[in-house]
């Protein structure tokens, strides 16, 4: 299988200047592989790394040696080397991120945030928001709230707004940092199916969920991470 | 005219453009010996936001201005791409040249409307006139066109012969604005341009400056105080400190994980973004 992420010996250390130049080591000479078809499951702890992994295969965290291969246009690019126009296009059109949080501009209404990954990639408008309009549906977002922003939606909703986002686009990656954390268990399974569907259309996906049974459900691998202080 | 359909601007198709349209090296300048801005290098790409970030007195407006043909720095390199694709300088052009850019080409939308309108004529005519400078004859065609751009930004075209000083602050930024972009520029410089309105006119202008930066490749440089405008709005974020750019990167690589001491009391400082 040739991997779609491919990251060597990763080295992520955070230095609070603020607070005494604390140093906190988070990941140390990390190895992570995931491939086209696949769910990784990354497991353990809080404050094993988990969120940092995800963040650094977005190009979002700056580690501090290691490579981090994403395939883009069937090349692995190296994020940390990249040009970060290179990085902004691999964001553009290979590699989805879920954030725990929606953070979108304000009055837009949510069927345009849904689109707005596609309209960027040079979809045109309609097509964009029919397609919008189809993940919205799948995750059980009622039709009356898509003229809407959804700033003033409830938790659940907002999570969904921002999967439907992730999901419109049919990434080659897919990051999920806990998607379904505020979600009831009939949008759970939602979501579990739109992983599936990923999955089937050779997505490779990392994801971090709170719920085993939901982890064990959507996962076809699991990673296992620990602290370092506590792994040394 | 509702916000779908202020989204629904005409495209142009931008991608895969091979040059940046202004490339920045080592710009110094000093106000009698008082360093202002120091070695500032950077590059600007069609359809790209670069937001610009620090204190009073860290050098962001006079960077701005050096960048917009206003202010010629002591030395270092302000490159441009012309619509044809020759590449010049911005201080090596004619006078002539530099004035014709900057009334057609290019676009600054000044924190205060006062400073960017002509509040002796209309509103009509701060806007039309920008139409006139790039070669507009045609009364009716220039009326039409100003009232649609006028449209666009939510501002009533029935309004286009009143006064400026008539509109409230609000609605005179969103003038302004359309002042900048009736001729289609490619590059506009923003000085807080959403500093002094309300928080929802603000969500407005900041969604429509992203439409037309995705649509139609428009780039910017924008100077604010707000994260949270640089974060929704900008694709690259410049913090300066003391005239120096003392951190530059993708703006969640430098608001999720910043590297400097100042970037992190920065970031650490604010409530939420």
């Amino acid at each position: 299988m040739i991997p779609v992420v491919d990251i060597r010996g990763v080295t992520k250390r955070f230095r609070l200047h603020n607070q005494g130049g604390v140093e906190l080591d988070v990941l140390r000479d990390l190895d992570f592989t995931a491939g086209a078809g696949e769910c990784v499951v990354l497991a353990g702890p809080s404050g094993a790394g988990k969120s940092t992994l995800l963040r650094c295969i977005y190009g979002n965290y700056q580690p501090q040696a290691g490579q981090i291969f994403v395939r883009h246009d069937g090349q692995p690019i190296d994020l940390l080397r990249a040009h970060y126009r290179t990085v902004l296009d691999i964001r553009r059109r290979t590699v989805g991120y879920v954030a725990q949080f929606l953070r979108v501009v304000p009055r837009v209404p949510t069927i345009d945030v849904v689109a707005e990954p596609l309209r960027r990639i040079g979809v045109p408008t309609e097509a964009a928001r029919e397609r919008a309009r189809v993940v919205l549906s799948r995750l059980a977002i009622p039709e009356r709230l898509w003229s809407l922003a959804p700033q003033t939606f409830s938790g659940g909703e907002q999570q969904r707004v921002n999967l439907a986002r992730a999901f419109a686009a049919d990434y080659p990656v897919l990051l999920l940092d806990e998607p379904t954390a505020a979600l009831d268990p009939p949008n759970r399974a939602r979501v579990g199916d739109l992983i599936h569907e990923a999955k089937r259309r050779g997505a490779a996906i990392v994801g971090v969920f709170h719920d085993p049974e939901f982890a064990e459900l959507v996962g076809t691998r699991r990673f296992d991470m620990a602290p370092l202080a506590r792994a040394a | 005219m509702t916000a779908l359909a202020a989204r629904d601007v005409r495209a142009v198709p931008n991608a895969g453009s091979a040059s940046p349209l202004l490339v920045v090296e080592a710009l110094t300048k000093a106000f009698g010996g008082q360093i202002a801005c120091r070695d500032v290098t950077f590059e600007l790409w069609p359809g790209e936001i670069l937001a610009v970030v620090g204190e009073s007195g860290a050098g962001k407006t006079t960077l701005l201005k050096c960048l917009s043909g206003q202010l010629e720095p002591d030395s270092g390199r302000i490159a441009l791409t012309r619509r044809d694709g020759s590449v010049a300088e911005l201080y090596g052009i004619a006078e002539s040249e530099r004035r014709r850019l900057m009334r057609t080409d290019w676009g600054i939308i000044h924190q205060n409307p006062r400073d960017g309108l002509r509040f002796g004529v209309s509103v009509g005519a701060n806007v039309g006139e920008r139409l006139m400078a790039v070669g507009a004859r045609h009364y009716g065609e220039i009326r039409r066109t100003v009232s649609e751009w006028l449209e666009r930004l939510e501002v009533d075209p029935a309004r286009m012969d009143a006064l400026p000083a008539t509109f409230s602050g609000g609605m005179q930024q969103r003038v302004q604005i359309a002042r900048n972009l009736v001729t289609g520029p490619r590059l506009v410089f923003m000085d807080e341009p959403t500093g002094g309105l309300d928080v929802s006119v603000q969500a407005r202008l900041l969604d429509l400056l992203r439409s037309l930066a995705g649509e139609l490749g428009l780039a910017g440089v924008l100077v604010t105080h707000d994260l949270a405008v640089a974060r929704l709005l900008a694709d690259r974020l410049m913090v300066m400190r003391g005239g120096e750019v003392v951190e530059l990167g993708l703006v969640d690589q430098v608001l999720d994980d910043p590297q400097h001491a100042y970037t992190q009391l920065l970031v650490s400082s604010v409530l939420q973004i």
